[in-house]
């Protein structure tokens, strides 16, 4: 039975090294074509035409003009006479044609008649939801005895909106068929699993989908499936009998590409004289739009809070469907608990820190955050300069100080790689995974080389393209633990079939021998050796090649980690404008691969953060049903000043690389909004019950109102 | 009358009319959406009016060094045109209107938003892409900085920061915190690469990046 691990930490050449991005020129530069800037020879441009009412019927639909018009190939009906709309945005029809600009003509020469119907947008207000409905109700212990006798209990209305996804390059695809045959260059992150879904809706074999991913801009688990636009763009090119270009408008990417779902609730936590968490109830709702909501995991972390009562409600709304978006349900799951445990430590009157590690137990891995609480206290300077509830003044402006903890799975996902020794040396690995940002080539290089004992620039990936072996979609931060499992089992695979060729030239055992440095040689005694090109050309005229999976056998990876957050802010009282001075992140992620990549997602991940903590959020018209910043002008993301100073400390070496190797995507994401939140709480003394941290919302608490969500 | 006010208006009819009979001597680019190139009503008429379009109007500019002449209507902007008409796909298209600095172009070494510039405002103009600044083999001071920073993640937002930062590398090499607000605010990242790029800025006071 072949051994399948890691090389140990001295014999590391790579594996937990910082080298660059490997597509990092071609990005920087502007040489890297991704799916949007495809532009095949007879390229269409199509436009969608969407529906300008929350809910309504289309009653007629005329689209002649829009067909006579000169440069117009195909008009397209997605939802014709009859259809019930649910949502503004939702896509009506489609036109191909030779520009932009004549597409854009053609979709607003389309006539259509809509009966217009009562439609509901704001989930905050659930009681005058029309749809609510229970979502399930768990109980543990005996929460009402608990909350009869315990020594302070504190009781909060909170709650975060719903937010958009915001990818920079927006949903779509170019599409090309030659014959029964279709290319998609697709902005995806999921290459392997999407030619099956065109196939089904289109009609033709899966065999014949190819899908190409070779850069893409931006997911965050909005990007997994083909969505109506794919296939209408495929159906439009098949028409047409021309490739057909087909990405969505900003105005349509904020409405209908991807939402995070909302949540609010009104929860009541209680604690001991010494601090211990006794009980919980949580009565929560939200919306993910149409399709409402599941329960929200509260208490977050501290799942094992006994005498506990949680409740939720989910609310459709007239809204486009929500979509995974960066670690699902954790960020809101967190703001809600992580806001009322440090509402309940200042009753308590004790410094959260001290009061959240004096409830570890309740948690799964307390060992872990009381090491991060200490690293993160100590970078922060917590014990010296933490104060309670708005103590730390200069005239109007408040500094505070807040803290955070996340947890996450991150387990790699199924995967295969076909490893390809060739008889020159050369070392190829193929994966049908995408690298969507995080860096999934230069991590499947880097194992490939590690395992070799070559050089990064002398291995050869390619990805993002469904000929490759099947890999999984990029999400839930599954893809590191997938490619890099797999990659290894197929480099140990094919170096130890190498290794066979080699041993009676060396007069060794194959299990003697070692690739390192760019040679072959017998361990220990590296003059007994070959240089790596001789030692491939052992091997004979023809390649040697192995598929490695994911799952299998060793220990390369496992699942779960914990995080530790602090943020630090100053509230002008006057203004209520929030500034983040710093976050300062503790993460563990097991065997880390590429610490500089590992450290540029922490890094995103707070400054995402900082954006839902502070500016972004969707705004529903409640009489149009509209969203009233479906821009980039009204919907704010941070930019480069606003992110503060950023500090980040992974957690590894001995206790954490034996874990393995474990996703990263996500836990950082996690804790910013309920850290920061706190830390504005800390500094003006009250609770700003909703996030985003905007001026009103700040100078509504500071008057003592509660103020509108 | 200012330079620019030569570029502008009436003095610009004199400029399309030569445009338009090198397109007619075979000089079109290759449009890539080339529908309107064969309706094209080139503005070589002496008795033309002051204003064009809303036909297709016969242009000629430099892009990244080299002149590219082109049919294209008014409304078209100078993103689409480089990105549709001539396949020159490093400035993005994000927002469209002006926010998110991803379109970021140099027009006569001034940092614009192409999204928010018609292309025939740019005719007889000079346009340097984040192309046209270097390639993965000789990359600018700034793009190599991008990747030794890790100021760049799915990339996307990247062209456009790339151009901003060698623009305001270029006027202030060393820049205070209110020139790197001016300079870098509009921009916008999604994957959050702002770590990275302040260390490009910041690392450039110390003599590694020099701009434009």
């Amino acid at each position: 039975m072949a051994d399948y691990s890691w090389p140990e930490a001295d014999r590391r050449a790579l594996i937990g090294s910082r080298p660059a991005r490997l597509d990092g020129p071609v990005k920087s530069t502007g040489f890297a074509k991704y799916p949007s800037d495809q532009n095949p020879s007879g390229l269409l441009a199509a436009k969608i035409l969407t529906c300008p009412h929350a809910h309504a019927r289309i009653v007629g639909i005329d689209t002649s003009a829009a067909e006579a018009m000169p440069g117009v190939r195909v008009v397209h009906v997605i939802q014709g006479e009859g259809s019930e709309i649910q949502w503004a945005g939702d896509e009506i029809a489609a036109v191909a044609a030779v520009t932009e600009e004549v597409a854009r003509d053609a979709v607003r020469a389309i006539r259509v008649d809509y009966e217009v119907l009562p439609h509901f947008v704001t989930e905050e207000d659930r009681d005058g939801a029309p749809d609510a409905r229970a979502a399930g109700e768990r109980a543990e212990g005996d929460p009402d005895a608990a909350f009869a006798t315990a020594h302070r209990t504190v009781e909060r209305t909170l709650g975060m909106p719903q937010m958009a996804h915001m990818c920079l390059e927006p949903h779509g695809q170019v599409c090309s068929w030659d014959g029964d045959e279709l290319e998609v260059h697709a902005s995806t992150q999921a290459v392997s699993t999407l030619a099956g879904q065109f196939a089904t809706e289109l009609g033709v074999p899966a065999s014949q989908v190819r899908i190409r991913t070779e850069y893409m801009g931006g997911g965050f688990g909005s990007k997994f499936s083909p969505d109506r636009w794919g296939i209408v763009g495929a159906e439009l090119a098949r028409k047409a009998g021309a490739p057909v270009k087909l990405f969505l408008e900003r105005d349509q990417e904020v409405t209908v590409a991807g939402s995070r779902p909302s949540a609010f609730a009104r929860i009541r936590a209680a604690a001991d004289e010494q601090g211990r968490l006794v009980a919980w109830d949580s009565d929560s709702w939200g919306s993910g739009g149409l399709p409402g909501t599941g329960q929200t995991p509260l208490p977050y972390v501290f799942s094992r809070l006994p005498n506990r009562r949680t409740r939720h409600t989910s609310v459709p709304t007239n809204l486009a469907g929500s979509r995974a978006w960066r670690a699902p349900n954790h960020p809101q799951a967190c703001f809600l608990t992580m806001a009322v445990l440090d509402d309940l430590a200042d009753e308590l009157g004790l410094d959260p820190i001290d009061f959240l590690e004096r409830n570890l137990d309740l948690t799964g891995r307390a060992d872990t955050y009381r090491e991060q609480f200490a690293i993160a206290a100590e970078m922060a300077s917590w014990k010296e300069r933490w104060q309670p509830r708005g103590r730390t003044r200069e005239g109007a402006v408040h500094r505070g100080l807040g803290v955070s903890v996340h947890t996450w799975g991150g387990r790699g996902h199924s995967s295969n790689c076909d490893v390809t020794v060739h008889p020159d040396g050369a070392v190829e690995a193929r994966i049908g995974s995408q690298d969507i940002g995080t860096g999934t080539r230069t991590i499947v290089a880097q194992v490939l080389a590690e395992t070799f004992g070559l050089e990064l620039n002398q291995v050869r990936v390619s990805l993002g393209d469904n000929v490759y072996p099947q890999s999984g979609p990029s999400g839930g931060s599954s893809t590191v633990g997938g490619v890099t499992a797999s990659t290894r089992r197929a480099a140990q695979d094919a170096l130890r079939e190498v290794l066979v060729h080699v041993a009676p030239r060396l007069e060794a055992e194959p299990e003697q021998l070692v690739a390192g440095g760019g040679r072959v040689f017998v361990d220990g005694d590296s003059s007994r050796g070959m240089s790596w090109r001789e030692a491939a050309a052992q091997i004979g005229g023809a390649p040697i090649s192995v598929q490695g999976r994911n799952p299998g056998p060793g220990r390369l990876i496992s699942s779960g980690v914990g995080g530790v957050q602090i943020a630090e802010v100053e509230v002008d009282i006057e203004t209520g404008v929030v500034h983040v001075e710093r976050v300062i992140a503790v993460q563990d992620c097991g065997l880390i691969i590429n610490r500089r990549l590992a450290e540029s997602q922490v890094y995103g991940g707070l400054i995402m953060g900082v954006g839902y903590a502070l500016y972004e959020e969707w705004i529903p018209d409640p009489v149009s049903g509209r969203l009233l910043n479906a821009d980039m002008e009204f919907y704010k993301l941070a930019g480069l000043v606003d992110v503060g100073s950023l500090e980040v400390h992974m957690m590894t070496g001995p206790g954490y690389d034996e874990r393995g190797v474990i996703g990263l995507g996500e836990p950082p994401v996690i804790s910013p909004g309920a850290a920061i939140s706190n830390a504005v709480a800390n500094a003006i003394g009250v609770r700003v019950p909703y996030l985003p941290l905007t001026p009103d919302r700040v100078l509504d608490a500071l008057a003592g109102r509660g103020g509108p969500a | 009358m200012t330079d620019d006010a030569k570029r502008s208006g009436l003095s610009r009819r004199s400029f399309l009319r030569g445009g338009a009979a090198g397109a007619l001597s075979g000089g079109l680019a290759a449009g890539l959406l080339t529908g309107e190139a064969a309706g094209a009503a080139a503005a070589t008429d002496a008795e033309a009016p002051d204003t064009v379009g809303p036909g297709p109007v016969e242009i000629e500019l430099e892009v990244n060094g080299a002149t590219r002449r082109l049919a294209v209507e008014p409304r078209v902007t100078l993103l689409d045109g480089l990105r549709d008409r001539l396949d020159v796909t490093g400035p993005k298209r994000v927002c469209d209107r002006g926010t998110c600095g991803a379109c970021t172009v140099l027009e006569d070494g001034r940092p614009i938003y192409a999204c928010s510039r018609l292309m025939i405002e740019s005719a007889g103009r000079s346009i340097t892409t984040v192309e046209g600044l270097g390639s993965p083999d000789a990359m600018h001071d700034v793009q190599q900085a991008f990747v030794e920073n890790d100021a760049q993640q799915c990339g996307y937002c990247t062209p456009g920061f790339v151009v901003a930062t060698a623009a305001l590398l270029a006027r202030h090499p060393a820049p205070s915190e209110q020139e790197i607000e001016a300079g870098l605010g509009g921009n916008l990242c999604r994957c959050g690469t702002y770590k990275g790029i302040r260390a490009v800025v910041e690392g450039a006071g110390g003599g590694g990046v020099s701009g434009g």
